[in-house]
């Protein structure tokens, strides 16, 4: 056992301290409220149910995102990714969609993925600018490494963010071409991009912690959890 | 003069299509075949095929777009034409079909308008769409629809006083009829208050173009939407009653938006409309729903006064007093409208008319007019300058 556990110690990064994200909440066009929150490992096994689904999901890339978060998350929770982090995005305790990402350093943040599992307001692009706003923010990173995997990401980061193409260096994500969020760039679109209020009531932020797994997924039509 | 109506209709949901431009026009032609109780191959039936697509050469790379659909549903050797006239393309080749049918050239004339345009991203399609400015005067200086439509719209803001409030209940309007329709693209009802008030609106519901946000303007679409149209002295080869087209008005204004003389006026839908109105015999009083071009919120408010529902500079008032609501005095837009069922260009027109032939016919479910026997479609081209209106009536037995 304590072969293992020196072996376990040399297998584990060092972590850094990282400062928390600090729970907020954004009121959507529905009228609904989306709460994002930081997760810890503890709850990576509860949201890996929601994201499975998905995994097979060809439509958007949502099985290459979904995978690839599975994969990442695990990593995290089983101390094999270095400074990782993730925030969840919840409405009336739902989990609606999630982001991830990690510090590559203290000055850089490296994007790992943004997944909108709810669909049609625009949650992921929220969801996105909270991940941003977390490296820049609270981490005071001075920029962030981007990948899109999909049109639909190229089109909400890549190009609405303006972000600074930098295909010289490689991102962690299978060496497609990377762009970067500098802090220019964040100044210049965070007031349009970023919002959301603090603290979250707490009564608000006790029922988002529910985390309750999504009975329906758009992209899987007919979907029945447990099938 | 030989009478014209429609015997079938088909319209699979707009939003995103995973095929190709072909394919979604196929699906379309092939419901509202299958509506009219028409079968593709030998014996067809169909006379002549129209197209209307404003993108498939420059957004799909396809040209010929009418011969090769009729190839593909084996519709030969029925005659075949693409129609090109921008966003008010559906509606012109239904112009055209009747006026092929009334000529006596045609008995049974298939008109299908589709647009693949998610293939391109947002800024990509404005850009798109804007190439029907004038290219000289206005497209190269960066105009586009969205700007066109803010800068009128803060004119009639300053003329009649209508406010954002105004225009964001239309949209709320809007998105509650789709929840009617399942061909709708977006099917969410946003709320007032959060779009309006809330301290987050200016991020879930940005300014595009201000003072137009994004729940004022129509989303990118793909989809396409199909109507069989037949003399009504041929009518008894058909399973549905036909809805008649009773009148047709097309309209056209200055390409140079600036060069208009009233420029808060839309002189092409008013005389596109009161062209229509002559010839089908009726008034804005008779009509009892309407589908007006609503690509962003602002056009729905002003078409209706044009067309006669409101007086000039009202068209607001009405709104916040519901009458444009299903169950209100005039319906508008009860298929979600271009806002909310999306804007798929040269499927606009003919799916307009659509649900105008739903709501006659007495199929529009949820969101139907109660007892309608009068529907006025306006398929807006360009910025106003190139408009038809079309007015049909229910046909009775
Ligand atoms: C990329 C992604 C995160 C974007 O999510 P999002 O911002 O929540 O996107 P939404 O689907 O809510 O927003 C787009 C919707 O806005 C709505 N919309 C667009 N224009 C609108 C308008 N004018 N009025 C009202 N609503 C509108 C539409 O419903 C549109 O949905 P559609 O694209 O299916 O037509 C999401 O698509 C996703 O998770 N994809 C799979 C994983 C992935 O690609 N991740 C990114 C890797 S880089």
């Amino acid at each position: 056992m304590a072969v293992l556990d020196k072996m376990e110690a040399q297998l584990r990064p060092v972590e850094t301290l990282m400062v928390p994200y600090p729970a907020k909440y954004i009121t959507q066009a529905s009228g609904e409220k989306l709460v994002v929150h930081q997760l810890t490992r503890e709850d990576v096994p509860h949201l890996l149910k929601a994201i499975q689904p998905l995994t097979t999901v060809e439509k958007d890339f949502y099985d290459v995102v979904g995978c690839r978060v599975v994969s990442e998350l695990v990593g995290w929770m089983r101390y094999r990714v270095k400074d990782e982090y993730c925030l969840v995005g919840t409405v009336n305790g739902e989990i609606v969609g999630m982001v991830n990402g990690r510090m590559l350093t203290d000055k850089i943040g490296m994007s790992y993925h943004t997944l909108a599992i709810r669909q049609g307001l625009r949650l992921g692009a929220q969801l996105f600018a909270a991940k941003m706003e977390y490296h820049m923010d609270f981490l005071k990173q001075d920029e962030v490494w981007v990948v899109a995997e999909s049109p639909n990401g190229f089109k909400r980061w890549m190009i609405e963010y303006e972000l600074e193409p930098r295909f010289e260096q490689w991102h962690e994500l299978g060496g497609v071409p990377t762009y970067v969020l500098t802090r220019k760039l964040w100044e210049k679109h965070k007031a349009a991009k970023c919002g959301g209020r603090r603290p979250v009531p707490e009564e608000l932020l006790a029922v988002a912690k529910q985390m309750t797994l999504p009975s329906i997924y758009g992209q899987i039509p007919g979907y029945k959890r447990g099938e | 003069m030989r009478e014209v109506g429609i015997v079938g209709v088909g319209h699979p949901p707009f939003g995103k299509y995973e095929g190709s431009l072909m394919a979604m026009l196929c699906e379309a032609a092939v419901a509202a075949l299958d509506d009219a109780g028409l079968k593709t191959g030998a014996g067809h039936g169909v006379d002549q095929v129209l197209v209307s697509s404003m993108g498939a050469s420059q957004v799909n790379r396809q040209t010929g777009v009418a011969s090769a659909l009729v190839d593909t549903l084996n519709l030969r050797p029925a005659m075949a034409e693409t129609v090109e006239n921008g966003p008010a393309s559906g509606a012109s080749a239904v112009k055209l079909g009747y006026m092929a049918i009334v000529s006596g050239m045609c008995d049974v004339v298939l008109v299908v308008g589709g647009e693949r345009m998610r293939v391109l991203s947002g800024w990509e399609a404005t850009d798109f769409v804007a190439t029907m400015l004038h290219p000289e005067a206005e497209y190269a200086y960066g105009l586009t629809l969205p700007s066109f439509a803010g800068m009128f719209t803060r004119l009639i803001m300053a003329k009649y006083g209508v406010t954002e409030r105004d225009l964001a209940m239309v949209s709320v309007k809007n998105h509650q009829n789709a929840m009617f329709n399942p061909a709708a693209h977006i099917q969410l009802v946003p709320d007032l208050e959060a779009i309006t008030e809330d301290e987050d609106a200016l991020t879930i519901n940005p300014y595009v173009a201000e003072p137009l946000h994004l729940y004022d303007t129509c989303p990118v679409s793909d989809g396409a939407a199909a109507v069989v149209l037949c003399a009504l002295d041929v009518k008894e080869r058909f399973a549905k009653r036909p809805v008649k087209i009773a009148g047709i008005g097309q309209a056209t204004d200055t390409h140079v938006v600036a060069e208009r003389e009233v420029p808060t006026d839309l002189f092409a839908v008013r005389r596109a409309a009161e062209r229509a109105y002559a010839m089908a015999g009726l008034g804005p009083q008779d009509i009892d729903v309407a589908e007006l071009h609503d690509a962003f919120t602002i056009l729905e408010i002003v078409e209706a006064e044009e067309v006669g529902f409101f007086p000039r500079g009202e068209g607001h008032l009405a709104v916040r007093r519901g009458e444009t609501r299903i169950g209100g005095r005039i319906p508008i837009n009860t298929s979600g409208g271009l806002k909310a069922k999306g804007h798929p260009l040269g499927a606009t027109g003919v799916s307009q008319i659509i649900e105008l032939v739903r709501q006659l016919r007495g199929e529009a479910d949820g969101r139907q007019v109660k007892d309608a026997q009068a529907g006025l479609a306006v398929n807006f081209g360009g910025f106003g300058n190139n408009v038809v209106a079309t007015i049909l009536t229910r046909e009775e037995e």
